[in-house]
């Protein structure tokens, strides 16, 4: 059993990473550096560039969710008059805002703001609200929504030109010339730490599954907050020897397990316990992730173009025809009995297409879907009698499917 | 050989005794659901009702809501599958089921074997399930099952647009205190359901013959509502409130079957 120890290692190396990330934001804001609140898939190899210490409001929402202190900041934000069917990443954030701590402990107030909307429309009001609130500069980057396969030059002209405004407005707020050099160091960083969170995850296509993919949405917070420095290298890297280890013994997170299990979405951050029980109980796992490929984030580190390209790929930035090859591709490489949809009331960017993906995606490939209601950081939306019920007809589906053959 | 089948709902416990998976014994309904004393009483009524007591069955399937609170079950199954094998049982030219239960909606899609291939449910919302009928049936000063002669009489269905119940509710008030009939606000009301269930159906895709199950199928006024708003036929379960636990007894001999082949 040495190698589940391993694992337990890198789950813990990840806590104490994100204890000391925090602890050093908090810090480094007392030391008078400067403090960014970003959004979770914005190119924060920017600002890692002029060694400004990033905050993430969604992660910070997320945690607070996990430590059960979502309510009380949702409770702020409407009675400050925000309306229940706004995100809750946001209302959250715009609750901790006004009551300068939470569950999940302090982060430093921003002294700028950089949004990239290539997550979702909302982050764009989310943040100029921001900006005029706590009186601090916001840096945007409006990313197009991607229609077609290949993004057209026009597009990527757009988004290069917001990169290069970008790095004239952290001169001004800054004072100080931009480090192209240490840039160049973050963008290589940052490939090398995508790279091995994608090869990592990617050893969930052995059979059995290596790791408990639900892990996945505790090791995000590293590519989220540290991708473009040494830390995200290093955790990556630990994680994937790790994983490489148990696929080379042959272990798996459950030896035996019974079946192998897509997740589409955001997870529900207040009841991460009931997913877990939900799939443990039944020896099934979580393979695959369509929400943590998207920080699979590798681009051509001389070519701001490239990068560029690679800030819109992500699947919520993304036509139809792309979700649904993606999430068919996923199925097929990771062996998947099953997909477990998050219909999210917050996240309509995710939801949106989500009754037609999945009526498309069981034509395609024969496997059966579950459609999960809920909330990723609002706990009022969510029925935990209605997600087991769900939860079990979708594995008494495989059951009749396998039965039939 | 005997089995049961036991479906805890929110509102209502059903349970029915079947011979050999193919003759219902006894079948039993007590309007209270999970976490009352219906459980208990349906399970003691059904034995009472076949003349039997608990060593004479087999095999004992739990499902609905409250399927994990039933001590003595051999096993859950979910009130999705137990509807689909119910259904086939029933009316095997089923393909799509539509239940509403006391909090639940569920449009269930089925193959020709009665197994399930799609399903969707209500969001965490009482809009267009039984609950919601009782909610208005209080302020209509009548009972739940007087609904449907009540919008048979209507002249005029008077149309109530709130998703919400609690706003529906005084959206229906503020009809009454209008001058409205009852007889068309009941209808008002049920057309309001059948928007409702039918926006989900549309989801999976309604394929023929479309059954309903459920308590809320035997108001005749909502399935007429239903029949109008989808533009298609109709069938409701003979035993409506009974398809689940029958679903459950079905289960329960395949699985005894099952078993004994395992062991031959």
């Amino acid at each position: 059993m040495t190698d589940t120890t391993q694992v337990k290692a890198a789950k813990d190396v990840v806590k104490d990473l994100q204890a000391e990330y925090y602890a050093e934001a908090n810090r480094a804001h007392e030391e008078g550096k400067l403090v960014a609140w970003v959004t979770s898939i914005a190119p924060r190899e920017f600002l890692e560039a002029m060694d400004i210490v990033t905050i993430y409001p969604e992660n910070h929402a997320a945690a607070i969710a996990a430590k059960k202190g979502s309510m009380e900041m949702l409770d702020i934000a409407e009675s400050m008059g925000y309306s229940i069917d706004i995100c809750s990443y946001a209302r959250v954030n715009l609750g901790y805002v006004e009551a300068g701590d939470s569950a999940a402990g302090k982060v430093p107030y921003p002294d700028l703001l950089f949004c990239c909307n290539n997550i979702c429309d909302t982050v764009t009001k989310w943040y100029e609200i921001l900006s005029r609130r706590l009186n601090v500069p916001l840096i945007m980057i409006d990313l197009p929504f991607s229609h077609f396969d290949q993004p057209q030059e026009h597009t990527i002209d757009y988004i290069v030109g917001q990169f290069e405004n970008a790095i004239k407005q952290l001169e001004e707020i800054t004072g100080k010339p931009f480090n192209y050099e240490k840039f160049q160091h973050c963008l290589e960083l940052s490939n090398q730490a995508s790279t091995l969170w994608k090869e990592s995850f990617e050893m969930g296509k052995n059979k059995p599954c290596p790791f408990n993919g639900l892990d996945y949405f505790n090791y995000m917070a590293q590519i989220v907050c540290s991708r473009g420095n040494e830390k995200a290298v290093y955790f990556f890297q630990l994680l994937k020897d790790e994983i490489a280890a148990k696929v080379a013994a042959g272990e798996g997170y459950i030896q035996d397990e019974q079946y192998r299990i897509l997740w589409d979405g955001i997870p529900f951050w207040y009841n991460l316990r009931v997913m877990a029980k939900s799939l443990k109980d039944r020896k099934a796992v979580q393979v695959a992730s369509t929400y943590t490929e998207n920080w699979a984030l590798t681009y051509d580190t001389t070519d701001l173009r490239s990068m560029a390209k690679a800030y819109m790929g992500n699947f919520t930035n993304r036509e139809f025809e792309f979700r649904f090859n993606n999430m068919c591709r996923i199925i097929r490489e990771y062996s998947c009995d099953g997909v477990i949809l998050h219909s999210n009331r917050s996240c309509k960017n995710q939801d949106f297409a989500m009754y037609e993906l999945a009526r498309q995606v069981t034509k395609a490939t024969g496997v059966p879907v579950a459609i999960v209601d809920g909330d990723q950081d609002d706990p009022r939306a969510f029925s935990e009698a209605q997600y087991e019920t769900r939860i079990q007809a979708l594995f008494e589906m495989i059951d009749q499917r396998r039965e039939a053959k | 050989m005997f089995t049961m089948g036991i479906d805890i709902g929110s509102t209502s416990s059903k349970a029915a005794i079947m011979e050999d998976g193919s003759k219902i014994v006894a079948s039993c309904v007590i309007p209270f659901g999970t976490g009352t004393s219906g459980p208990q009483r349906v399970i003691e009524d059904v034995l009472q009702a076949a003349d039997m007591n608990r060593d004479n069955i087999d095999y004992i399937v739990a499902t609905g809501y409250g399927r994990r609170s039933i001590p003595g079950a051999d096993e859950q199954i979910s009130e999705i599958t137990c509807h689909a094998r119910g259904v086939h049982f029933l009316l095997p030219s089923t393909r799509t089921i539509i239940d509403i239960g006391g909090q639940d909606v569920k449009v269930i899609r089925v193959d020709e074997n009665g197994a399930v291939m799609n399903f969707v449910m209500n969001e965490k919302c009482a809009a267009g399930t039984g609950r919601f009928l009782e909610v208005m049936a209080r302020v209509l000063e009548c009972k739940v099952d007087e609904l449907s002669m009540l919008s048979n009489q209507a002249k005029q269905a008077v149309p109530i647009s709130s998703t919400c119940t609690v706003f529906a509710e005084s959206e229906v008030i503020s009809q009454l205190a209008a001058g409205n009939s009852r007889e068309d606000v009941v209808a008002g009301i049920h057309d309001s359901v059948a928007r409702r269930v039918a926006s989900l159906g549309k989801r999976v895709g309604l394929v023929p013959d479309v059954v309903m199950t459920g308590g809320v199928a035997q108001n005749e006024g909502v399935v007429k509502a239903m029949r109008q708003e989808l533009k298609t036929e109709i069938k409701t379960s003979p035993l409506p409130q009974l398809t689940g636990a029958i679903g459950a007894a079905l289960l329960a001999y395949q699985k005894v079957q099952k078993a004994k082949q395992a062991n031959d």
